[in-house]
């Protein structure tokens, strides 16, 4: 049949340079249209923008409890996203239309702006945003080329890079010593400065994770800890109720068929089972399983972040194990590595191993020899 | 109630059938032209046995099957060949084909035919009879059904246990399968006991999608009539559950093993329309001269006609009434059919519908973007392949890796391209892989029967020169011998006149011509390497067509 398609590709070529045609019309060489004439009404735009519009609840929450800064870091993350976005299409000679419009680089900006404290300078978001649109994705080849978590990407350069400011989180809402404006969050954020009389200390203080972790160091006994008032019933007050709020979008993921189950699921019991081995071993010095699921980005990862379709194997079986893997190392991190949370390196080094994880989870084939999977 | 298994996959197009079932079946009215390709079956054209001027009743033979897997054609009525040339056709590749145009008289003269007494004939005979009467798929693979009824290669005492009637009919928009199981029931049941009488099937079973409650009761009537043990089974409605390996994996829970035939696994499967054109030419001696088309999408009068093969598409629109916005064609579904480049090609017996589409019916796709490895694909495929790994080898031309992933295992029924939310053309890319494999399976294999042809030639004249270098040592021997012999008796003076004969004939042994193959360029041997190819293969033809005809011969 003389099809052309992309005729003249040479193999190192290939991989990116396809989608230089991304606007080419498959005819045969009558000009005839080829099968199937129907599809399915569903886009990557629109698998996006519901991934967007899952995060809603939990960014409601966020603004709940811990005021509108957020929404200040997500319209920066959003603006530096669209914008890298446009000017790395534009440089690689690819069209700038159709993939701006496919809701991708907001996807990656809005999970970092959620990741990253809102009361931190507004360099922070843009250049954490900056690197991963540009580095960990169109470097790599752009949408769908990626093999790192581009969010993640971008959460790990920036907690190496600026530990200091990616650990000022805010207070929740009647806990902070002093509270600020909107204006004075603005004036902080972008101006870096602070009303007169007020620190940084008095508005900001460690996620309950690090307080956990650098409470236990001391050897405070975890009952005593958790007796803190920033605990709430499950983790942190207020983060708790963010993690719902995730959870719930998560949920309507799952419902809406965007995700599989395969990856919440998995992620989420191994975290527990490790969780509660530990906790039944030595309840003094760890946490209770819940605690785990409810604090830091677990929630988020375990539905926005993990599940991101590019970067996890396309196997069912290789689902499981990429989300358990990514589960047991979160923990692992958390209580015994050198930083707070552990989904964003837990995700990278699972990445890391998908491809080989896709190899070997190969389902059998249809009439072809070997278990059913 | 029958327990029916699952294949992994599938998806749920919207069916658009109720539009085209509203209507009883009705005759097309006869054209005033038909255009009969020679090629409507898969395999070998059939070859022309008729000439432009000839009269032909209808019946008549008019290509006769040409090769293992090739089919008969006849004229569809009685009218006058006025030619046999190139015509367009549908055919994916656009290109021409050899088509006999035929003007109908319009007396519509039958050529005497009757009835094959199937229970007394040998199976054999009764192959070749649907063989000449043109019986192929109609589901759409157009396979010859005569090889579908052999008895297995290699294993003569594996039997058949399960004839399976496919009128499953999963592609969206088309009913003529439908339509025909309400309406000729009771011929459908006897045509499948003629064949499970040729295979010596044990059961039967006629699979139906349950999106057709009056294909099912109709069947079930007339199954229940005809006293034969049959079993209608109703089957969920999905697409493709009436591909042949989905659909007797449904029923049966077995699956055809990969790259095998159902009859490895002891099954036999055929459309019902097949079926119905079995019984047609075993029951009245009739040739496959009509289909039934379902003629849906943009028109006024979506219907199902019974027309006769060769009828121009542009009639058959016409009778549907194709509304102004209509701006293209598909013959087939609209998850596996073809675009028409014009109406004015012929139906032929692969056509099972014809859809006028707009752009507001199927809009086009948007743009192409990148594969995000969502695996939509992979969960709707219902081969359990990966579409996204094999879309990646594809395009990158590793096609070697692209057939480790098992692309040859694909059904190409569009499931992937359907959900795919990048709107790749994956069936396309598959495709294209495919038949890149194809050719270069082909260019090796021409290769490396020239290089043996080269090696034995060398062999050959090398072989040549050492015989006659002995036969001439073996010569010169003798001559000395009967020379010396006769040296007494011959004088001295003729002796060199021997001498300088012997020489003469050697310099002319020597500057003998050299055969006119020796001195040409590479692109002439190749012109003689394929028509010695050619002729190669004409004669294993012949050397096939005698085996088929001893084979019937010998049962």
């Amino acid at each position: 049949m003389p099809v052309s398609l992309s005729p003249t590709l040479s193999r190192k070529r290939a991989r990116g340079q396809t989608y230089r045609c991304a606007s080419f019309k498959l005819r045969n060489n009558m000009g005839a249209f080829f099968s199937p004439f129907i599809s399915k009404p569903d886009t990557v735009s629109r698998i996006m923008f519901r991934v967007l519009l899952a995060l809603i609840p939990g960014i409601v929450l966020y603004v709940w409890y811990f005021g509108p800064a957020i929404l200040v870091s997500l319209t920066l993350a959003s603006l530096t996203a669209l914008g890298t976005e446009a000017l790395m299409l534009k440089l690689r000679n690819r069209p700038v239309a159709p993939f701006l419009k496919d809701n991708s680089a907001l996807v990656t900006g809005w999970l970092l702006a959620l990741s990253i404290p809102p009361l931190a300078p507004w360099w922070l978001i843009v250049v954490g945003t900056a690197f991963s649109i540009a580095i960990a994705k169109h470097l790599y080849g752009g949408l769908g080329n990626n093999p790192f978590n581009p969010a993640m990407v971008g959460y790990a350069v920036l907690i190496i890079s600026f530990p200091m400011q990616m650990t000022q989180w805010f207070s929740p809402r009647g806990l902070g010593a002093v509270e600020l404006g909107y204006l004075e969050q603005l004036e902080y954020i972008f101006l870096g400065a602070l009303p007169p009389n007020v620190t940084l200390d008095a508005i900001t203080m460690a996620s309950p994770l690090d307080t956990l972790k650098t409470r236990l160091h001391l050897d405070e006994p975890i009952k005593q800890i958790f007796a803190m008032p920033i605990y709430g019933r499950l983790a942190g007050q207020g983060s708790e109720m963010v993690s719902l709020g995730f959870l719930l979008g998560g949920l309507y993921l799952l419902a809406a068929r965007i995700i599989s189950w395969h990856v919440p699921v998995a992620y989420l019991a191994t975290l527990f089972i490790t969780a509660g081995i530990f906790h039944l071993a030595d309840p003094s010095h760890y946490a209770v399983p819940l605690f785990h699921w409810f604090s830091g980005a677990a929630i988020l990862g375990a539905f926005f972040i993990l599940t991101d379709p590019v970067t996890s194997p396309t196997t069912y079986k290789g689902k499981l194990l990429y989300a358990a893997g990514a589960g047991l190392l979160t923990y692992l991190i958390r209580v015994f590595g050198s930083f707070p949370d552990g989904v964003a390196f837990a995700t990278l080094l699972m990445n890391i191993c998908v491809p080989l994880i896709v190899l070997y989870t190969q389902p059998r084939v249809f009439g072809k020899k070997g278990k059913r999977s | 109630m029958r327990t029916l298994y699952q294949f992994n996959g599938g998806i749920h197009p919207p069916e658009n059938k109720e539009q085209s079932t509203q209507r009883g079946i009705t005759r097309a009215p006869l054209s005033s032209r038909l255009i009969i390709p020679f090629r409507q079956h898969a395999g070998e054209a059939a070859k022309p046995v008729v000439q432009a001027g000839d009269h032909v009743l209808k019946g008549q033979l008019i290509g006769m099957p040409c090769g293992l897997v090739s089919s008969a054609v006849h004229a569809s009525t009685s009218g006058t060949i006025t030619a046999i040339d190139m015509q367009p056709v549908a055919h994916p590749s656009g290109m021409p084909d050899l088509c006999a145009t035929l003007i109908p008289d319009g007396k519509e003269e039958w050529l005497p035919h009757e009835a094959v007494d199937y229970r007394s004939s040998d199976s054999a005979e009764l192959r070749q009879h649907l063989r000449m009467c043109g019986v192929v798929g109609l589901g759409g693979a157009v396979f010859p059904s005569d090889l579908k009824l052999r008895p297995l290669r290699g294993h003569p005492n594996k039997d058949i246990g399960t004839l399976i009637l496919n009128g499953a009919e999963c592609e969206p928009y088309i009913t003529c399968d439908d339509m025909l199981m309400r309406e000729r029931a009771a011929e459908i049941v006897q045509g499948a006991e003629m064949l499970r009488f040729m295979l010596d099937a044990g059961e039967v079973l006629i699979g139906i999608e349950d999106n057709k409650p009056q294909a099912i009761t109709a069947m079930r009537q007339a199954v229940a009539d005809s006293g034969l043990p049959f079993e209608v089974v109703v089957v969920p409605t999905i697409y493709p559950g009436g591909s042949a390996k989905q659909l007797i994996r449904m029923l049966t829970g077995l699956e055809v093993p990969s790259g095998k035939l159902p009859t490895e696994i002891g099954v036999q499967c055929f459309n019902v329309a097949t079926v119905y054109s079995a019984y047609r030419a075993l029951a009245h001696g009739e040739p496959l001269l009509s289909r039934i088309v379902t003629i849906t999408g943009n028109v006024r009068l979506p219907q199902n006609l019974k027309v006769l093969l060769g009828t121009p598409v542009q009639d058959l629109v016409a009778l549907g009434e194709a509304l102004p916005d209509t701006n293209h064609y598909i013959m087939g579904g609209p998850m596996m059919g073809m675009e028409l480049a014009s109406t004015a090609v012929p139906l032929v017996k692969a056509g099972n519908c014809i859809i006028a589409a707009s752009d507001k019916l199927f809009p086009p796709a948007p743009p192409a973007l990148p594969c995000i490895r969502c695996s939509r694909c992979a969960q709707a495929c219902p081969a359990d392949l990966q579409p996204m790994d094999m879309f990646w080898f594809s395009q990158s031309r590793e096609f070697d890796k692209a057939q480790q992933f098992s692309l040859f295992d694909c059904i190409e029924c569009g499931a992937c391209s359907y959900v795919c939310p990048s709107h790749i053309p994956l069936v396309q890319y598959f495709q294209f892989a495919k038949s890149e494999i194809r050719a270069r399976e082909q260019d090796k294999q021409a290769a490396d029967h020239a290089r043996e042809r080269h090696e034995f030639r060398e062999y050959r004249i090398e072989r040549e020169k050492q015989e006659k270098a002995g036969k001439l040592a073996a010569r010169e021997q003798s001559i000395r011998q009967s020379q010396a012999a006769a040296n007494s008796g011959i004088g001295p003076a003729i002796q060199p006149e021997i001498q300088a004969a012997i020489e003469r004939a050697r310099a002319q042994a020597a500057s003998a011509e050299p055969r006119n193959t020796d001195n040409l360029t590479p692109q002439q041997r190749a012109e003689i390497a394929g028509v010695e190819a050619r002729r190669e293969r004409v004669r294993e033809l012949a050397k096939s067509a005698v085996e088929h005809t001893n084979d019937h011969d010998k049962n």
